[in-house]
């Protein structure tokens, strides 16, 4: 059915604007317009049909449903809540403090935000089209196991003491008078009519907010693919020495982008020979350790449990980097 | 008057909420005085999780996103 769009490219690239398929201009530009047009047509269609599907979903609910939960169960939750909630970057700092308020570790609240910006329907449908299923599922694994292995460690050290204080004592205060017995938050009773309005104003809302994102991150990958020869990067970075990796995430974490920017290029890099290891490594750093959302954090946590927060996604990362470029090769056979 | 507090941490959403509730008050002609709260320790004693919200008088009456026009005039007729 996608092949529509390779159809589509051919014409308007190598036949209406004449260009030679075997030119560096023409094979960027089929590029571009393969993935652009493709891109944007199933946003439009999955970003409304998954928005009607969870309209009914809310953060109160999510709340209530992990507090119910044993603490091993929260990680995964956390995390698993964090991919499919439907969150704005600028609510972390409420949800953070909604969540630690009802007397939810910090490890399981860490979980939640740094699981978010990481995997979204927008990213796993980009994935899914670019890359396949089995790079889709690698991906959402290792977004997981980064969002849940941080939230335990951030635990293990006892992260909460370097809380502000008056996030401190409202975790506090919580653990003194659980909310967890009152009842369930009601669900909202949506009409299809709600459900369509909500899905559409999501639709407009995270269209608006991305395009400039896929437009960016295709045409960068569009040159890449285009202008740089196969194999570059086996060539001139050797295959995958272990310095590789770390040389990645510190590559990437100035980068400051989301998923839906960064994807379009880790198809290019990965058909250029750089080990899916590090592209992922890179990726990761890019679109999980930003800045802007530190300092937001900085609002409700001290420096030192900054720190330690930032440590401990840099060296995810780099284990995801290591990790995966030593099972590569039984991971994905087709790339 | 109405005393409306705008709650969010301070992104766009929250600004254009401001905006938009000043602009139907004005038009419906009541009496508003609309704030913006950024301050994470009151928006945590309103108990919200997502922003924008809006609290009329000191009560929580919206969250969630920017209000429509339909809520945004039951907010100041309430």
């Amino acid at each position: 059915m996608l092949e529509v769009f390779t159809w589509l490219a051919d014409w308007l690239v190598y036949g209406v604007a004449g260009l030679n398929p075997e030119s560096k201009l023409g094979t960027s530009l089929h590029f571009f317009v393969e993935d652009t047009t493709k891109i944007f047509a199933l946003l439009v269609v999955m970003i409304y049909v998954i928005a009607l599907v969870r309209a009914s979903m809310n953060l109160e609910r999510v709340r209530h449903y992990i507090q119910q939960k044993n603490r091993m169960a929260g990680y995964g939750l956390g995390a698993g809540f964090g991919a499919i909630t439907p969150f704005c970057s600028c609510s972390s700092i409420p949800l953070f403090l909604g969540f630690t308020s009802a007397g939810i570790p910090l490890g399981i609240t860490m979980a939640f935000l740094f699981t978010s910006p990481i995997i979204n329907e927008v990213a796993v449908i980009m994935l899914w089209s670019l890359l396949g299923w089995e790079f889709t599922l690698v991906y959402v694994v290792i977004g997981m196991g980064v969002g849940i292995g941080g939230g335990m460690i951030l635990d293990a050290l006892k992260g909460e003491r370097w809380l502000k204080d008056f996030a401190a004592k409202a975790y506090q205060q919580a653990a003194v008078a659980p909310l967890s017995d009152e009842p369930a938050p009601e669900t909202p009773s949506l009409t299809m009519r709600d459900r369509h309005e909500f899905a559409w104003n999501e639709l407009k809302e995270i269209v608006e907010r991305i395009w400039k994102w896929v437009i960016i991150g295709v045409g960068l990958g569009a040159i890449l693919h285009g202008f740089v020869p196969d194999d570059w990067f086996s060539n001139n970075l050797g295959s995958g020495q272990w310095w590789n990796v770390p040389a990645a995430v510190l590559a990437g974490l100035p980068l400051y982008s989301n998923a839906t920017g960064v994807i379009p290029i880790m198809e290019s890099l990965i058909t250029k020979g750089l080990p899916v290891g590090t592209t992922l490594a890179f990726c990761m750093s890019t679109v999980a350790a930003s800045f802007p959302e530190f300092i937001m954090l900085k609002q409700v946590m001290l420096w030192r449990l900054l720190a330690t927060i930032f440590i401990i996604l840099l060296i995810n990362f780099m284990l995801v980097g290591w990790i995966i470029n030593l099972l590569a090769p039984w991971l994905f056979s087709s790339l | 008057m109405k005393k409306i507090e705008v709650l969010g941490t301070g992104c766009k959403k929250c600004t254009v909420t401001a905006e938009q509730i000043t602009a139907i008050a004005k038009e419906l002609g009541t009496d508003v005085e609309v704030t913006k709260v950024t301050d994470p320790q009151v928006i945590m004693r309103y108990q919200v999780m997502s922003t924008p919200a809006v609290a009329v008088n000191g009560q929580l009456a919206h969250s969630g996103g920017i209000p429509n026009r339909e809520k945004i005039e039951a907010l100041l007729k309430a």
